[in-house]
């Protein structure tokens, strides 16, 4: 499973990178923004993709708008501080399949990734 | 400042140090912070701006951000160390964004982080809004939450 992390903090990309390790899946590529996502998905190919919103260049409601007009159906996590239900509501629109708010703990990140993997392979 | 903003504050960085660090915090009273008054070695800073706007500052002694640090990144790290400020900045996101999630009824935008390491800086806030020290103790040491935000659609509908 491949998997893509969009998160310009340094800190959430290892947090979640640990967890990812933890749960089995060992090819992880990270991108530290919008603009850098779109660079590495064509040549990753990701199963999967965990997306921060606000992020410097471009941010996530920016990257899975265009992202989704590119005919990708990739499953996508939004992992955010945006909590507001009119943010969640927003995101879905946009085409995420699942959203995290931050802080998480390692269980609601794992339930999460399980629950999007399973809807997506149904 | 209504204490409706104040609140969301002090549940966000309660919240926050339980979920991400595992740690119990002990919130004090809230107080005005002088505008001359000291801050401290480590200050992470995130700007609000729409409905309600001002800055949020989370402010820690050199010894207590390394410890949170440490904690929350599962990695020892001084001050000088190139995560150490992400680490900082990604705290004061989590904090700010947590509150903004309860200002339910208003539209608000907060900034990408900023960090200041430097022993006893001061942050000055805007001079037409009071700041709100909230203080912070937990087994890593102290820290403080500084809320300088003002309610920008009342402000509006008063002029």
């Amino acid at each position: 499973m491949k998997v893509l992390l969009v998160d310009d903090s340094k800190t959430m990309r290892n947090i979640q990178r640990g967890i990812l390790t933890q749960l089995g899946y060992s090819q992880i590529e990270e991108a530290v923004d919008g603009q850098d996502a779109l660079d590495k998905v064509t040549s990753f190919c990701p199963e999967l993709i965990l997306l921060d919103w606000n992020m410097p260049n471009m941010d996530g409601i920016t990257f899975i708008k265009e992202y989704r007009s590119s005919g990708a159906t990739t499953p996508v996590i939004m992992v955010t501080t945006e909590a507001e239900k009119s943010r969640v509501v927003e995101a879905i629109k946009a085409g995420v399949n699942n959203y995290v708010v931050k802080p998480f703990t390692p269980d609601i990140l794992s339930q999460r990734i399980q629950e999007t993997l399973s809807r997506a392979a149904a | 400042m209504d204490s409706q903003f104040i609140i969301p504050f002090i549940d966000s960085v309660t919240n926050v140090f339980e979920t991400m660090l595992q740690l119990k915090v002990e919130v004090g009273t809230p107080s005005i912070k002088p505008a001359e008054s000291e801050s401290h070695d480590v200050s992470g800073i995130i700007g609000m701006s729409g409905d309600v706007e001002g800055t949020i500052v989370l402010g820690f002694p050199t010894a207590s951000a390394e410890r949170a640090v440490a904690v929350f990144t599962g990695m020892e790290m001084d001050s000088k160390h190139e995560d150490f400020a992400d680490a900082i900045g990604e705290l004061v996101n989590m904090v700010s964004g947590g509150a903004k999630a309860k200002f339910t009824d208003r539209k608000v935008s907060i900034t990408c982080p900023s960090v200041i390491v430097g022993q006893h800086h001061t942050v000055t806030g805007r001079k037409d809004i009071l700041t709100i020290h909230i203080p912070v103790e937990c087994d890593l040491g102290n820290f403080s939450v500084d809320v300088s935000i003002r309610d920008a659609l009342a402000s509006e509908a008063a002029a």
